[in-house]
């Protein structure tokens, strides 16, 4: 009987005639698609589509196309859906699976559109006037108090700390560990350049990123990796890993070859075993255990922001409302196609709610509650774009977190085998050979190109609306119109119908 | 004319966007607290008449009810009599009413279409207050709400102390001849003219608003409306009208009378600093006020176009947007302060001001009044 039902997806053609034999292609394939005998052969079965091997080979010799076999249509079987149980039929267990959900569910961003001034006020050119996108995350206080004294006015009020950020664009929580170091030097270098934070994920942050503090957001997730009181000490902020996009309910989980002898001392475990972090945090079983560790955490930082990252599910609003009364200066949204290094493809593809959604309801239960200034919102898991920031801004976000973004600027494909270690672009791998090939001075240099190119649209996204600051957008649905999308939805996300 | 009323329009506006507006403005205040006929505020608007284009003018006047000076005086109208006896038995069950009469006004072939319009005199009912956990003025905050989003047809045009309001769709000085301004005396005037781009006319929808002790001509369209208006909302302000007009009359009274900010310094958050300024202030604690104002108030920063002219017991305010998107002009005489949208409309009435600027952009021109008037 064969081992395998299961068809390979794509299919590589080496074109033998332009092929020079010079190996790259070997050395470069993390995936150990290619073998050299007499001439380059390709083994099909293994090619994730990453690409590295096209992009390097010299003479365009390779190409790599969707591997036509043609399967009966069934609307209802998806090839996808019978694969998978070939799979499970053969090896029992979970598929998994990297990065965001890649079902074809309703994008609420690509049917919002936004509004421009015309005649009636002029819209601002920000190229010639001055363009704002400063945003400061945590707690604020209601009201100012303001005395005047010697006929000068002075503040009476003291604000709790803020993070300062120069653009409402932060990079997301992506562990070491997930990723290799030189992502993670890449992302510190960007931040620094960028006046951004990074956010080191669950995995620690390894001591030769220290220096870095002043824009690093050190994460403490249900494993407590790494975590340690230098460590809470080490960034601007800390945050409380509750849940993520890509598998809300369930823990990280990074698989013991992944953790090579840097890993296991940053994170404080011993090298080669899986890093499973529980499910959920097995101090918080509510919101009042969550309300100690928020201000254990505080304690132990001299009252630095706390953000408490969750993924965003059914009930979101209420849960935020909760963690805004617990005593956290941030929350973190992270919506339904928030990217992972692994996860069960159950949980990541069919748990959560849209980001969109998660975050209008959010920005509305806090402002009903009255609660708004207490926290910050950041919003992540499914921005793609310069267009998206603005619309989750408008939705109710002081800023977003991008990750997938952020990796295919480093050159990810978004092939979706992070779990298995053997990235070719040295991006989510441990493997020596592997990781050394991403330059971080060169992965800093294209994350500060793309995000100062956002930022470079955002502006004059403002401009085209009238305003000169973010925040005059923040939360700001009427500008916002919806297009296509159901009546229900339109209204729980409070934007009005185009035409409206 | 065309004509559409309260309810008719508020059904129209919440299924359609907010109005933009063009406009214009004028304000007169003595600092001496000298009474001035209407006249004059009149004359200065007739000036003007071409940036307004007939759907709606109002004037708001300061020390016009000595006779009343610690009872709220509402300005009030209602589309049918029904609004009016419904709106008079809320007022009766909150309030102690000392005096109540029509608003005087006169016919004139340029206003048509007038609604009911009646003038009370009158304090809230102290157990009722107490009962709240209230102050007077929250209470008062309160019941106008009440009565614009509850009585049908029903808006109450002004509801502070020794002032009040006179709006209708009209010619600004059609209006002023309308409801009689040159009978009343008052240290402070101020006026508007309104070409609204898209809406019928109504006359609630005029300015001034008011809330309390604060009445607001403006001219503009406020771009960060939606975020303004849903932060209002936490404090408990309904924006009922959908205007911006009325945004910025709640936020006059939210940072100034209910949070305390000094009136100089809430103008630092409607019309904020720019950070390229704010970071090179040399005085630390300058600097510490503006990027906190900035962090606390960001969604009571008004961007846009705007020129607003504030009138309030103790003064008048001037105020441009942050970058000046919108006309204005200041000058003194002697204790006259004048504020208007265009110097043409100062000089009519003041043909020989001592001086005549144009403000820098959120530069706050304020005018206060001296002793105890």
């Amino acid at each position: 009987m064969p081992g395998n039902l299961v068809t390979s997806e794509f299919l590589v053609n080496v074109d033998h005639e332009r092929c020079r034999r010079c190996k790259r292609c070997i050395l470069n394939c993390g995936f150990g698609v290619f073998d050299f005998q007499s001439m380059t052969t390709a083994d099909s079965s293994k090619c994730v589509a990453c690409h590295r091997c096209a992009i390097f080979c010299p003479e365009e010799a390779i190409t790599i196309v969707r591997n036509p076999l043609a399967f009966r249509e069934h609307s209802s079987w998806d090839v996808d859906k019978r694969k998978a149980i070939w799979k499970q039929a053969q090896t029992p267990g979970m598929i998994l699976t990297g990065m965001g959900n890649d079902l074809p569910w309703l994008n609420v961003f690509d049917h919002l559109l936004i509004d421009a001034c015309q005649v009636t006020n002029p819209s601002i050119d920000p190229l010639r006037e001055p363009m704002e996108l400063r945003t400061y995350l945590g707690r604020k206080p209601d009201s100012l108090k303001v005395e005047r004294s010697n006929g000068e006015f002075r503040l009476e009020t003291k604000v709790a700390n803020n993070i300062k950020l120069d653009i409402p664009i932060m990079f997301s929580g992506m562990s070491y560990g997930s990723v290799s170091l030189n992502t993670h030097r890449a992302l510190a270098i960007a931040a620094e350049k960028l006046g951004t934070v990074m956010n080191t994920g669950e995995g620690g942050l390894h001591r030769e990123l220290y220096p870095y503090k002043d824009h690093i957001i050190v994460q403490c997730a249900s494993g407590r990796f790494g975590v340690h009181s230098e460590y809470l000490n080490a960034g601007v902020a800390v945050e409380i890993k509750v849940g993520q996009g890509a598998k809300p309910g369930i823990g990280g989980h990074l698989p013991g070859e992944k953790i090579g002898v840097e890993v296991s001392g940053t994170r404080m475990i011993p090298e080669g075993t899986d890093a499973l972090s529980p499910a959920p945090h097995h101090d918080i079983y509510s919101i009042e255990d969550l309300r100690q560790l928020i201000y254990a955490l505080k304690e132990a930082t001299g009252y630095k922001p706390v953000s408490v990252k969750i993924a965003t599910v059914h009930n979101v609003a209420a849960i935020a409302s909760g963690i805004a009364r617990a005593g956290a200066d941030i929350i973190y949204l992270d919506g339904f196609r928030g990217g992972t290094g692994a996860s069960p493809a159950v949980i990541r593809d069919h748990v959560g709610i849209p980001l969109e959604i998660a975050l209008a309801v959010v920005d509305q239960q806090l402002r009903s509650e009255g609660i708004r200034n207490w926290v910050s919102i950041i919003a992540a898991g499914g921005i793609r774009s310069s267009a998206d920031v603005a619309k989750a801004i408008a939705l109710g976000a002081d800023a977003v977190g991008i990750g997938t973004a952020a990796l295919i600027a480093l050159g990810c494909r978004l092939c979706q085998k992070c779990y298995t270690g053997n990235c070719s672009w040295g991006i989510a791998t441990q493997r020596p050979e592997l990781t050394g090939r991403l330059d971080p001075d060169w992965g800093a240099e294209r994350l500060v190109n793309l995000v100062n190119s956002w930022s470079l649209e955002l502006k004059e996204i403002l401009g085209a609306l009238g305003v000169n600051a973010i925040e005059s957008l923040r939360g700001n649905r009427e500008r916002l119109r919806s297009l296509g999308l159901d009546a229900s939805t339109t209204e729980i996300i409070g934007v009005k119908p185009a035409g409206r | 004319m065309i004509v559409a009323f309260g309810d008719q329009y508020r059904e129209w506006r919440v299924d359609t966007c907010k109005v933009p507006a063009a406009c214009g403005l004028s304000g007169i205040m003595s600092e001496d607290g000298n009474l001035m006929a209407g006249d004059q505020i009149i004359e200065s608007m007739r000036n003007i008449h071409d940036r307004g284009n007939g759907l709606g003018g109002g004037f708001a006047a300061y020390g016009i009810y000595p006779d009343y000076p610690d009872h709220y005086a509402l300005h009030i109208m209602f589309e049918d009599s029904a609004g009016k006896v419904a709106c008079e038995s809320l007022l009766e069950e909150s309030l102690e009413v000392a005096a109540a009469g029509d608003l005087p006004t006169q016919p004139s072939p340029a206003i048509v279409n007038a609604p009911i319009l009646w003038r009370y005199f009158a304090k809230p009912r102290g157990e009722l207050v107490e009962a709240a956990g209230l102050g007077d003025d929250d209470f008062m905050v309160r019941l106008v709400m009440t009565i614009n989003t509850t009585v049908p047809g029903t808006f109450v045009f002004s509801s502070g102390k020794n002032m009040g309001v006179f709006k209708a769709v009209g010619f600004a000085e059609d209006v002023g001849e309308f409801f009689k301004l040159p009978e009343y005396q008052a240290y402070t005037w101020i006026g508007h003219g309104r070409f609204p781009t898209n809406t019928p006319g109504w006359w609630g929808g005029a300015h001034p608003f008011n809330i309390l002790d604060w009445a607001v001509v403006h001219n503009g369209e406020i771009s960060s409306y939606g975020i303004n208006k849903r932060y209002l909302e936490m404090f408990g302000y309904e924006c009922t009208l959908l205007t911006d007009t009325e945004v910025m009359a709640y936020l006059f009274d939210l940072l100034i009378r209910k949070h305390g900010l000094p009136l100089e310094v809430a103008c630092k958050v409607l019309a904020a600093p720019f950070w390229k300024d704010i970071d090179i202030d040399e005085d630390p604690g300058e600097k510490e006020l503006f990027e906190s104002l900035r962090m606390v108030y960001a969604s009571a920063l008004v961007n846009g176009p705007f020129a607003v002219i504030v009138g309030f017991s103790r003064g008048m305010l001037g105020l441009n947007d942050r970058i000046k998107l919108r006309p204005l002009i200041a000058a003194r005489k002697d204790d006259l302060l004048y504020v208007a949208s265009e110097e043409a409309a100062i000089r009519q009435i003041c043909p020989r001001p001592d001086k005549v600027w144009a403000p820098n952009a959120g530069q706050p021109v304020i005018g206060k009044l001296k002793g105890d008037v």
